[in-house]
């Protein structure tokens, strides 16, 4: 009944008052199999993760050993992408110069190092200059010099080159063309070569707290969790690792961020952060077409102009006629229709896209979210005992779409002021875990707030009635004129969830069928993703209310999870009892994009992190 | 005492796509997401449960590839074995290395390092080749459990339970023996954080084929198409093979 969902969602809160008075051991069990009654009678259950699901009153979890191994660290880092890994690097280097012993742990979700990592990508080598002079002579895989640089204003059949002025964001003179998975894993050696301890396979799973409410470290997941929730005889308790300051740098939208912002109020004087889904593949394609150093981007067509998108095609010069392509498509797009993987698989038909691919092989496929706030969004970055660095704050250069060249900047400038503190001999803290404010006054003071501010008002001109159009005007006009010294900052529109319209107010796309050589269907692109889980574990797609789904996404936007995840997780199957239908989560399927967890309307879907080396096995992405 | 040697590959994860390189030469496999082969980490399980339950004192895990392999080793170290040995082969031999080599190298160290039981995986799941324990017993002379779904240690004896075409076979070897995991064996455990970073402090010993006696691996020969079975027959007489 109606009734009973609303009492459902508020069921937490009134209860425990409840629970109190009456006999809390019947009751307990009462909460779990009364909330699981009431469900089935409408919704079928499907979340049984333990965020969701508490064990301490489960009666399947009695007697279970929950004590977790703990062990000391001097800095541990979430995340081993470009920023952990920068800040791992910078660390071990100032302690080996300075002859000074420092423990760093570096746990990663992925089987292995770059294993999740996906970007385009144009790497600017700023940071990378500033964090090894003699990168080149290590062996870092830039082996690829842009040589041209092309943009494009699509339309269905035609395309109108738009000139790459010298001083325009998107010019990228002087970069170079990366795999960055291959340089994540570059970074990975590097940093282990200098005593980082690197764990791979091992996702953090909680934030670990003092008395005093700062940060104390993290634990890792446990493992041994049967699909409904219940221990497996396998299972085993997560670690702790405590440490003095912990760096969380778990790329964009982290779902332990998403905690600390809430934990430590760190976006009270900030907007909402603001996103897009980017999605990508590989192809091997015809010698003949191949442009080793050609950079080309797209604005347009498949995209009306008020959906805010573009797209990039990237010629590799390593060995392979390799090209990285794809399409980014911000997640403040308003029709619940819009499907951003359909739209990549028909943008590769234009002719300008096609001519290069035909006779080509696709090789890999992957998505990601990635930020598109900027400077407005920026959060408060360091709280006692921790800080949030690389793409997880934020630093990624909109327009430019690059955010390597600042995450790895922001790792970097974390250690330089993390260290002396770290390495004190008296450690003078008010608090448990480590306050190193001076972090976000170096990073105010960096080469990253001045290009992030310049940039600042390009991504919200787009906001406007003229869409595409005004925002290119506005780039045209005050960015390459003014390089953003208006005295003006334009807002963003507020939250991506909030922006979709009911499906009754909005038409639906027709998108063309995949035609197995240049466009391909959903399923056979997952499985080019190589990504996989543990099948028996609770699914880490959380709802905090099972019957939302239907009664609100379906109802209201026709189900758009169906259609924005890039890897097939959401599905809207009918009921086997006959009439309705329920949500199916093919946890299996997710590529840890976190898309669904910002563009659901009704905030109800709660990423948490599988079993660590579960997900994408991405080559070079 | 009691040793048991288990045997365990590096293979390209199930879950990857594999590739054929441009040149046809092989799959591709740098940067590719590699793990333990399934059926090795069942027979890694089986051997650490033996030493749990005290039949035998010592698991020692061996791997025989390029320097990569010891990640793998250290994941069967964290799962329980004591000490590892990485044959060390790369390059050209390692892609030319097959079950035959494989099994002279087991049955080498087998024989060094006093084992009384060699487990290994029913088969590898890059090759399915479900060789190298058949090989491996035949060239010690011991007897072979193959496809165990139950092993139990019975004084001097294995008790072995057999998954073959028409249905469970139960027999009887005596130790020494060659024992391969099937897949309803048991359920392998995961190897947690700090295991692993205690087996950061095991012991992996490096060696090279040769050290063990045993040489490169021959140059495949070409084979020969015939048109009838008697034809088959007279080379098989001609070449001296019956």
């Amino acid at each position: 009944t109606r009734e009973c969902l609303l009492t459902n969602a508020h069921a937490h809160t009134n209860i425990s008052q409840a629970a109190r008075q009456k006999n809390s051991d019947t009751f307990s069990c009462g909460l779990y199999t009364w909330r699981w009654k009431c469900s089935s009678a409408v919704t079928p259950r499907i979340t049984s993760h333990y965020t969701i699901c508490p064990r301490d009153k489960d009666p399947r979890w009695e007697g279970v050993e929950m004590e977790r191994f703990a062990d000391e660290a001097d800095v541990v880092i979430v995340g081993g992408g470009p920023a952990g890994l920068s800040a791992a690097i910078r660390l071990k280097q100032l302690a080996n110069e300075q002859e000074k012993e420092l423990r760093v742990c570096l746990v990663e979700k992925a089987s292995q190092i770059g294993a999740h990592t996906l970007s385009g990508a144009c790497l600017e080598p700023s940071a990378l200059n500033e964090l090894f002079s003699d990168w080149k002579e290590r062996g870092a895989p830039l082996n690829t010099p842009v040589t041209e640089d092309v943009f494009s204003l699509l339309t269905k059949k035609y395309r109108i080159p738009v000139p790459m002025l010298p001083g325009l964001p998107m010019n990228n003179h002087g970069n170079y063309i990366v795999r960055l998975g291959h340089f994540v894993r570059w970074l990975g050696e590097q940093a282990e070569e200098l005593g980082v301890e690197i764990y791979p396979g091992y996702a953090a799973a909680e934030v670990l707290f003092h008395e005093d409410g700062s940060v104390k470290g993290i634990a890792t997941n446990d493992v041994g969790i049967a699909k409904d929730g219940s221990p497996k005889d396998v299972f085993e308790r997560g670690m702790e690792l405590h440490a003095k300051v912990t760096l969380f740098g778990e790329g964009c939208h982290g779902h332990l961020a998403k905690q600390l912002y809430r934990q430590f109020n760190l976006r009270e004087n900030c907007e909402p952060q603001t996103y897009a889904i980017g999605l990508k593949e590989v192809w091997l394609i015809d010698e003949k077409k191949w442009r080793p150093g050609r950079v080309e981007h797209s604005v347009g067509w498949p995209l009306n102009r008020n959906t805010y998108g573009g797209s990039f095609l990237y010629h590799l010069n390593e060995g392979e006629p390799l090209v990285a392509l794809g399409v980014v498509v911000g997640l403040d797009y308003t029709n619940p229709y819009l499907s951003p993987f359909r739209e990549f698989q028909r943008w590769k038909h234009h002719p300008f896209i096609a001519k290069t691919l035909e006779g080509g092989n696709r090789i890999a496929y992957g998505a990601r979210a990635l930020n598109e706030g900027g400077y407005q969004c920026l959060p408060k970055v360091t709280f006692p005992g921790g800080m949030l660095i690389g793409c997880s704050p934020g630093f990624m250069n909109v327009p430019k779409i690059k955010g390597t060249h600042t995450a790895m900047k922001s790792g970097m400038l974390a250690a330089e002021a993390i260290f002396p503190k770290v390495t004190a001999k008296d450690l003078a803290s008010e608090t448990a875990g480590l306050h190193v404010p001076e972090y976000e006054d170096n990073l105010k003071k960096s080469w990253i707030w001045k290009e992030l501010y310049s940039v600042r008002n390009i991504r919200p001109s787009f906001h406007s009635y003229f869409g595409l159009y005004g925002g290119m005007v506005y780039t045209g006009v005050f960015y390459w004129i003014l390089r953003g010294k208006e005295p003006w900052t334009l807002k963003h529109a507020g939250l991506d969830s909030a922006q979709l319209r009911p499906a009754k107010e909005c038409t639906a796309i027709e998108y063309p069928k995949p035609d197995g050589k240049l466009s391909f269907d959903l399923l056979s692109s997952v499985a080019l993703s190589g990504t996989n889980h543990e099948g028996d574990q609770p699914p880490h797609l959380t709802l905090k209310d099972d019957s939302v789904p239907v009664a609100n996404n379906l109802a209201i936007y026709d189900g758009p999870e169906q259609r924005f995840c890039p890897a097939g997780v959401y599905e809207y199957v009918p009921l086997e009892t006959g009439e309705g239908m329920r949500l199916q989560i093919n946890a299996q399927n997710c590529v840890h994009c976190k898309t669904c967890d910002i563009k659901d309307p009704s905030q109800n879907i709660n990423w948490v992190v599988p079993e660590g080396s579960g997900g994408p096995a991405y080559n070079g992405m | 005492m009691s040793r048991v040697l288990v045997g365990v590959k590096r293979v390209i994860d199930y879950a990857v796509k594999i590739r054929v390189k441009p040149d046809h030469s092989g799959v591709v496999t740098d940067g590719v997401k590699h793990s333990m082969n399934p059926f090795c980490e069942i027979a890694v399980e089986e051997a650490v449960k033996l030493k749990e339950k005290k039949f035998i004192k010592e698991v020692v895990a061996v791997s025989c590839g390029p320097t990569q392999v010891t990640e793998t080793i250290r994941t069967a170290l964290a799962m329980g074995c004591d000490r590892g040995i990485h044959v060390e082969v790369s390059g050209k031999d390692y892609e030319a290395m097959g079950p035959l080599q494989i099994s002279k190298i087991f049955a080498a160290l087998a024989k060094k390092e006093e084992a009384s039981l060699v487990i290994l995986g029913k088969q590898a799941i890059d090759d399915d080749c479900n060789q190298t324990g058949q090989m491996t017993a035949a060239l010690l002379d011991w007897p072979q459990g193959t496809f165990a779904s139950e092993v139990t240690i019975d004084g001097e004896k294995v008790k072995v339970v057999r998954e073959i075409d028409g249905g469970l076979e139960t027999i009887k070897i005596s130790m020494p023996a060659v024992l391969t995991a099937d897949l309803r064996l048991n359920t392998p455990r995961y190897a947690t954080l700090p295991n692993i970073m205690k087996a950061k402090k095991k012991k992996i010993a490096n060696m090279k084929p040769a050290d063990l006696g045993v040489d490169e691996p021959p140059t495949r020969l070409a084979g020969v198409k015939v048109e009838t079975v008697d034809d088959l027959v007279a080379k098989l007489k001609a070449n001296g093979t019956i």
